[in-house]
């Protein structure tokens, strides 16, 4: 039996195998891994990298036109203003990852929005707010999405929804966090709707959902009325996106989640050295993990110094938009990474019917992605309606669903499905809510802001495609 | 390179029972009648070499056994109990791994992830990725493949004959007893055929029950101890290779008959 292959050389630079699957080399020298790296960019698979060269670019841009961009006051306040289209974009990440579309997360996340609202405003007496006939589609409504996620057996949906029902129905006085909740149950009825129309009837998401958009549109102008706003007038729903951590907590947050990054992460490669299987070189690893720690304390740092305009107050303090993006984005990351769950996500977007064959459920994975889309768009809505203070009937409206698509795109999670990660979401984010916050301090028109962020948009999916033939020429 | 033996020498078996039977099996699309009364019994430790014509049934027959298509007549027996195949996952709980035509994996996901797919390990909730790492390596080590870097590649970037020793493998991971394989070498290259057939040879080695559709008569007269065709959507024939020559079998495809094999001329002594 020896050499049945003698054409078994597909590791030219590698090292002679010692035993029988040896050729599989788990581990590599930093000088490998990092030409790699370099053959996989030269492969197209470029990942978060422009994304990450172009919000460079934009600071750089920006801190030479403004003098005001690279204040500590404007960067706190960039996070905020961020903040609702990332976590809008997280959510879309997912429908994205099956190939899938979402056109009414912006709208629902308003529908949300606007229930929060009315039930802050009205002290719990929602049938009194929409009137007897809304009120009983409204909770018809939820009682379906509860039903429909019930038969797809998705069972913390259903879970969600009923708990929805129930705070509407029982009318409890007004109470922010009950509130918060509410409007995320909100969002994962509206989901199990939404992903029982596309996964389970059948009918394409673009369709369904550019349909919903215009629905949950008109829901919204209903709940609020025309021309009217619903002030939200409570400290702790002001704080979420305008508030931060005192110093101190700052500080403990940042030390907490640095060190539990810090002990993941060596843990892990650990575990994996020992285990003797595939890792990345030791010293890659050390200095990855050393300079997000680096960059983390000094942006705690930076945020915990005094950023008020005046010498009256004192404003200091991570705001409160991190920790709860961060949060998200780890437990995300998370499921996608770590879970069956994410795991089968990832097979039905890169290739349905080999993960139908493989025995997954491709039309429960479905229709949960359109529920994560929408709950985690509901959390989005209570940011941005906290940023502004109110909730008016163009509440996810106009550019919401737009700019979160974008988001993602920008980051890198591929249109076509079976390519994306959370962080995407967070990087591209962040560009967007970049270009218009350094516009608007240049004194730039909604014009000019709109047409730079489609040119951005339009150069992320041109990089995409680009990269994609690349990968195909390649043949990765 | 010192190569250790893969495994125990192949020793000619006396007729066990067979592991799965058809008995028959009906199936249509529609107004298509595809499949006619087909009987095939695949025997543990035996390649079935399964052949036939372009649009003969082959495929569909797979797929009727593999849970993807339900049948509409006809009864099923694994290891000689009677089955009921409605689902993907009911032919993967009795043991049959089908190794597509149509290739099944999923190209953004890597080896180790595409061999566990629907059937990943966890250990408190969250992914064994160590312990489904060795284990894939293990098996593909016992099944000396050589010709992956990594366990970690993107299948997207294995070449076509390295996707099917991973489907293959795939098929040995779970301890499977029966694997269909529906011309894994359609689209390979000499040496890569040649690995893909030692491949399928050693499956049968380890005692598994292996079908293998092929057009290329050369490599079914290697491998295969019995040949079964198809034709039309009836099974004509199903003989030892050793009993049969090339002219017989391709006569049996293109004609569904070969002097006294095949169907009958006229009489009719079927059961
Ligand atoms: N899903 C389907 N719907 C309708 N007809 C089908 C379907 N699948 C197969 N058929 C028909 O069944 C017949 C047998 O097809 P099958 O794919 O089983 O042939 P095959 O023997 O595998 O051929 P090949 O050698 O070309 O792979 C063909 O006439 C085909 O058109
Ligand atoms: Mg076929």
């Amino acid at each position: 039996m020896t050499q049945l292959y003698p054409n078994s050389s597909s590791g030219e630079e590698r090292t002679e195998p010692a035993d029988g699957f040896a050729i599989d080399t788990t581990r590599r020298t930093t000088r490998e891994a990092l030409g790699d790296y370099a053959a996989r960019l030269r492969g197209g698979q470029l990942g978060a990298l422009p994304a990450l060269l172009g919000l460079l670019t934009l600071f750089v841009v920006f801190t030479v036109l403004s003098d005001r961009f690279l204040t500590l006051g404007n960067l706190a306040n960039l996070l905020g203003q961020g903040a609702g289209i990332v976590v809008i974009a997280m959510g879309l990440v997912f429908v994205l990852l099956l190939g899938d579309i979402d056109l009414s997360a912006g709208t629902a996340s308003g529908v949300a929005a606007s229930v929060l609202a009315l039930h802050l405003v009205n002290d719990g007496n929602l049938l009194g707010a929409m009137g007897t006939t809304v009120f009983v589609l409204f909770c018809g409504a939820i009682v379906l999405a509860v039903v429909l996620a019930l038969a797809a057996r998705l069972w913390i949906g259903a879970g969600l929804a009923a708990l929805g029902l129930l705070l509407v129905v029982l009318g409890v006085p007004a109470n922010p966090w009950l509130e918060i909740l509410l409007a995320v149950c909100v969002g994962t009825a509206i989901g199990c709707l939404t992903g029982f129309l596309v996964a389970r009837v059948g009918i394409p998401a673009f369709v369904v959902t550019l349909a919903l958009f215009l629905a949950w549109g008109g829901v919204v102008l209903q709940f609020v009325g025309v021309g009217g706003t619903l002030g939200l007038r409570d400290d702790v729903l002001f704080a979420v996106a305008n508030g931060s951590l005192p110093v101190w907590a700052s500080w403990l947050f940042a030390l907490v989640a640095v060190l539990g990054y810090v002990a993941l992460g060596v843990g892990r490669h650990l575990r994996q050295l020992r285990a003797g299987v595939v890792t990345a070189p030791t010293p890659l690893v050390l200095g990855k993990l050393g300079a997000v720690v680096l960059l983390a304390l000094a942006g705690t740092w930076l945020l915990t110094l005094n950023r008020s305009p005046n010498d009256q107050t004192v404003i200091a303090g991570v705001p409160y938009v991190v920790p709860i993006v961060l949060v998200l984005l780890v437990l995300g990351t998370l499921v996608l990474d770590r879970t069956r769950y994410g795991r089968h996500i990832y097979a039905v977007g890169g290739n349905r019917e080999a993960a139908r064959r493989a025995g997954i459920d491709v039309v429960r994975i479905r229709m949960s992605v359109f529920v994560v889309c929408s709950t985690v768009a509901a959390v989005g809505a209570v940011i941005y309606s906290s940023k502004v203070g109110s909730v008016d009937p163009q509440a996810g409206g106009g550019n919401t669903l737009l700019f979160a698509v974008g988001a993602a795109v920008i980051g890198g999670t591929s249109l076509f499905g079976g390519r994306g990660r959370l962080r995407d979401a967070v990087i591209g984010g962040t560009v967007i809510a970049t270009i218009d916050n350094g516009l608007g301090l240049l004194g730039q028109p909604a014009a000019v802001v709109s047409i730079v962020t489609g040119v951005v948009l339009l150069l992320a999916a041109s990089v995409d495609a680009v990269s994609r033939r690349r990968a195909a020429a390649v043949g990765r | 390179m010192n190569d250790q033996q893969a495994g125990p020498p192949a020793e000619p078996t006396e007729p066990a029972p067979p592991v799965l039977r058809l008995t028959g099996v009906n199936k249509s699309f529609g107004p298509v009648h595809v499949l006619h009364d087909v009987d095939l019994a695949v025997r543990p430790g035996e390649v079935t070499a399964l052949v036939g014509d372009n649009g003969a049934g082959k495929s569909t027959l797979v797929k009727c056994i593999a849970g993807i298509h339900p049948v509409d007549g006809g009864s099923i027996h694994f290891d000689g109990k009677p089955v009921r195949i409605t689902s993907p996952r009911d032919a993967a709980d009795l043991g049959i791994e089908v190794v597509y035509q149509d290739l099944a994996l999923a190209d953004n996901l890597d080896i180790v992830q595409n061999m566990f797919l629907g059937r990943e390990r966890t250990r408190g909730g969250l992914l064994d990725e160590t312990d489904m790492e060795r284990a894939a390596r293990d098996t593909l080590a016992s099944l000396s493949v050589r010709t992956v870097a990594s366990v970690r590649t993107p299948v997207s970037a294995l070449s076509g004959g390295q996707r099917q020793t991973v489907a293959i493998a795939k098929a040995v991971l779970w301890n499977s007893r029966v694997v269909l394989l529906d011309e894994p070498t359609a689209a390979l290259g000499v040496a890569q055929t040649r690995q893909v057939l030692d491949l399928v040879r050693r499956l049968a080695e380890r005692g598994l029950g292996v079908v293998l559709i092929s057009h290329n008569m050369n490599d079914v007269f290697e491998v295969a101890d019995r040949i079964a065709t198809l034709y039309l959507g009836r099974l004509v024939a199903e003989l030892p290779t050793r009993d049969t020559t090339h002219a017989q079998v391709v006569e049996l495809i293109t004609a569904g008959r070969s002097g006294d094999l095949g169907l009958p001329r006229a009489e009719n002594p079927a059961p």
